[in-house]
């Protein structure tokens, strides 16, 4: 099937069960939210399904994209593209070496290259942003470039850690928005962790959570 | 309420709790290993730990063995080949034998004191006061000066024929000529150890400083200050115990050299007897081969006595925590600690005035002509003392700089090479590590160089620039890789996970990430390294059996009896040759990053 799936998948940390089991699938152009307070685990199952894993975890079950299981695959062949609470553009690149960094290789020809990520960049509402440092943006100009530098790579599903965590609350609507639109236009299956409901309620999918006891109510969101 | 959720889950930062808290706990064996880890692939890098490892500890112990074989009456050359104790007998009974040691053990725990004393003094003065960072930065050209130069410039400042003497004679003193006194190489060895406190003080104080940064100092003070601590007590009953922990290795290795040098006694020392050190080399190059195995024995003896040094110096930590703990318990607001943690930061600053004044002094001697006592200062200046060196000196300056530039590049590429497998494969250096890496700067050079020139001369390798790299690589990769790996280590390890979640590899992910974000750090570290590698003496001796020649060797043979202009630009060069790395390493990752960001 397409979209990416998480089949039975449970996280144990030093033999204490973390996460799971747990099954999701999300449909091409979908968001799924998950949602728990902090030591939940919710990020550890991003780095599950990106391929980083720290060696403490110890996890079981299948991860799929587009019916391909990538469980195996070093990260960087998964083709799943992630973005964190900080935009984390490479300091020592300019902001159009940076999207160029993610651009696919097989774009051989350097005014092709450049070509796209001019696009890129106006898709961004940044044109003639590319010589600039990227220290020199303001703080959701920089979520854009990395969340386009993500795009320009080509990923069959896209993870969200918290990533409107660190924006003020107008910026956080924009970007958020601006994040969203994009994962859509492109059939991105999309899977988001966050502790913040509004994130959830934004994202506008389901909304999945994880790390409550089950003998209490379920927090209010 | 929501409210509260969000407001909770605002510690649930860039790293996940879970996360961390489980980077540190040991991976259990049996359990299904998650197939994301990237550990299934061969690398080459996994062969780097044990690669770094081999390349210096298996000399060490080759040497070690080599030395202790002769020792005790085995050396084939000779054609001894039954266990005696006879060198031991002859260096026992060596003239002047007892107080050889009682000198190598005296300066040694006196200088290692006193530059304790200063470094704690200073980063005390410097815990009540801001701007400690721009400190840390003033401190390279301490730090990069090598033992040799600072005790050679020394000597030219305080000699009874030096330049402080000049600058109140004859006015003051009535001295017309240089009088008889021996302030260097006085029979106490005080000069002797002046010069090794004044050159390790800058050493200690940069690594207290690092270790105050790390144990959240100011906090302490604060709460010390709070219950009404004067600020310098304060920092000798919440802070020092704290940072002491973390600065023990350095100064082990810091008791280890004083205890063991041979280059600053040579200079400083006094001759008749002088430090054991001293009289090992003396023997060991002596024409003379039935001396060879009484040179072993007083090697063996140099390791033992910085083996006992370093126990001896570990009991008396033992003994200063009881004390500074029942010290604590009283309550004293006042007492001698702050005095004394004064005079030692007053130490400090005379020390680094010093090496700054040996350095000026030795420039000033280098273009020096017709200086005679006691003028304060030469009549002319000029560059001719330079233009008849130059043929020597560049020749000198070419070997020094292409070993230092050999040894600190496979020390950067192994140490390279280790950090990056250890994050690949979410790996966490034990405390063992750490002691391992330290290994060549506790074990005396001397105890396992003279076994490993035997091996190198069976390898036909004695004398050649490999051996005397080699020899230098397993002194600068302790400094490289202790300078690279905090930085290293810190390195946000969610740019790899973007990169990789860009499509990268992990070589294109070191080379085009992280290589260039450490641009800085892997600067530093290779100036460390270099000017690690300049200063050895004692390895570029023994590898290049004395036919490899650098600025280091040149300077140590020209301060027995040369003249003081000779002396003074050869010393300057080596002095200078560290510094312009330095200066080089700090301005030229802002040049590349600033051409970089045009280019791009």
């Amino acid at each position: 099937m397409t979209g990416l799936v998480l089949d039975d998948v449970a996280i144990t940390l030093d033999g204490r069960p973390l996460v799971g089991p747990l099954s999701i699938e999300i449909a091409p152009g979908e968001v799924v939210t998950v949602m728990g307070p902090s030591g939940s685990g919710k990020s550890t199952l991003l780095a599950y399904v990106g391929g980083f894993l720290p060696k403490a975890f110890a996890a079981r079950g299948r991860v799929a994209v587009d019916g391909t299981e990538i469980g195996a695959l070093p990260p960087e062949k998964r083709a799943v593209g992630i973005l964190f609470q900080d935009d984390l553009l490479f300091p020592h690149l300019s902001v159009g070496g940076n999207l160029a960094f993610g651009l696919r290789g097989s774009v051989r020809e350097a005014a092709r290259r450049r070509a796209l990520v001019e696009e890129a960049l106006a898709q961004a509402n940044l044109a003639g942003f590319a010589d600039r440092d990227p220290a020199t943006l303001s703080g959701g100009q920089r979520a854009r470039v990395a969340l386009m530098r993500t795009l320009l790579a080509e990923p069959r599903a896209l993870l969200l850690d918290e990533p409107f965590g660190k924006l003020d609350a107008t910026l956080r609507h924009d970007v958020r928005a601006f994040v969203f639109a994009r994962a859509r236009d492109r059939g991105l299956p999309t899977l988001l962790v966050t502790h913040d409901a509004e994130d959830a309620r934004a994202a506008g999918g389901r909304v999945i959570e994880v790390g409550v006891d089950p003998g209490q109510d379920a927090p209010r969101s | 309420m929501s409210g509260r959720k969000s407001y909770e889950s605002g510690a649930d930062g860039p790293h996940p709790e879970p996360a961390r808290a489980g980077m540190s706990l040991p991976a259990r064996e049996g359990r299904r290993r998650a197939a994301t880890n990237t550990t299934f692939r061969a690398d080459p890098l996994r062969a780097a730990p044990a690669l770094t490892l081999a390349l210096f500890l298996l000399p060490i112990g080759a040497g070690l063995l080599g030395t202790l074989a002769p020792a005790f009456g085995i050396f084939p050359a000779l054609g001894e080949t039954q266990l005696s104790l006879d060198p031991w007998r002859d260096l026992v009974a060596q003239p002047g034998f007892a107080t050889s040691l009682r000198l190598t053990l005296t300066s040694g725990f006196l200088s290692t004191a006193l530059a304790l004393l200063f470094a704690c003094g200073f980063a005390a003065l410097a815990s009540t006061r801001a701007g400690t960072a721009r400190l840390e930065r003033a401190l390279a050209p301490l730090l990069a000066t090598p033992h040799v130069a600072v005790a050679i410039g020394l000597a030219f400042l305080i000699a009874s024929s030096g330049f402080l003497a000049r600058v109140v004679s004859p006015w003051l003193t009535g001295w017309e000529r240089p009088p008889a006194l021996a302030i260097v190489r006085d029979p106490w060895g005080l000069s002797y150890v002046a010069g090794l406190a004044i050159k390790e003080t800058a050493y200690l104080v940069l690594m207290v400083l690092a270790a105050q940064g790390q144990v959240r100092a100011a906090q302490a003070l604060a709460a010390a200050r709070a219950l009404g601590y004067p600020p310098l007590v304060a920092w000798a009953k919440v802070v020092l115990p704290a940072i002491y922990r973390q600065v023990r290795l350095p100064v082990y290795a810091v008791l280890a050299f004083s205890l063991s040098n041979v280059e600053v006694a040579v200079v400083l020392a006094p001759g008749t007897p002088p430090p054991l050190s001293v009289l090992a080399i003396r023997w060991f190059s002596s024409w003379d081969l039935s001396l060879y195995p009484t040179a072993a024995a007083a090697a063996t003896l140099q390791l033992l006595v910085v083996v006992a040094g370093i126990g001896a110096w570990r009991l008396a930590e033992i003994a200063g925590k009881r004390l500074h703990r029942a010290w604590c318990a009283r309550g004293a607001r006042h007492g001698l600690a702050g005095p004394i943690l004064g005079i030692g930061g007053a130490g400090a600053v005379l020390s680094g005035v010093l090496v700054l004044g040996a350095i000026a002094v030795m420039a000033l001697w280098s273009v020096a002509e017709g200086w005679r006592y006691p003028d304060a200062l030469p009549p002319t200046l000029s560059l001719r003392n330079w233009a008849r060196a130059a043929p020597t000196l560049v020749d000198l300056v070419g070997t020094t700089a292409l070993v230092a530039a050999c040894a600190t590049a496979i020390a950067l590429a192994l140490a390279l090479a280790c950090l990056e497998n250890e994050a690949r494969r979410d790996l966490k250096p034990g405390a063992g590590a750490l002691w391992l890496l330290y290994v060549p700067l506790l074990v005396p050079q001397i105890a396992f160089l003279f076994g490993a020139q035997v091996a190198l001369v069976r390898l036909d390798l004695d004398a050649t620039l490999l051996a005397v790299v080699w020899a230098h690589l397993l002194f600068v990769l302790p400094y490289v890789f202790l300078s690279l790996a905090d930085p290293f280590r810190a390195l946000d390890p969610r740019y790899a996970r973007i990169a990789a979640g860009l499509g990268a590899g992990p070589w294109r992910t070191f080379l085009a990430v992280k290589l260039p974000m450490l641009a800085r750090p892997i600067a530093t570290a290779f100036a460390v390294g270099f000017s690690v590698s300049v200063a050895l003496y004692l390895p570029t001796l023994f590898a290049g059996a004395g036919r490899i020649m650098t600025l280091t060797t040149e300077a140590v043979t020209l301060s027995s009896g040369a003249d003081r202009r000779v002396v003074g630009v050869t010393a300057f060069a080596q002095a200078a040759l560290p510094l312009l790395v330095y200066a080089a390493a700090l301005a030229v990752p802002g040049l590349l990053a600033a051409r970089r960001r045009v280019a791009a």
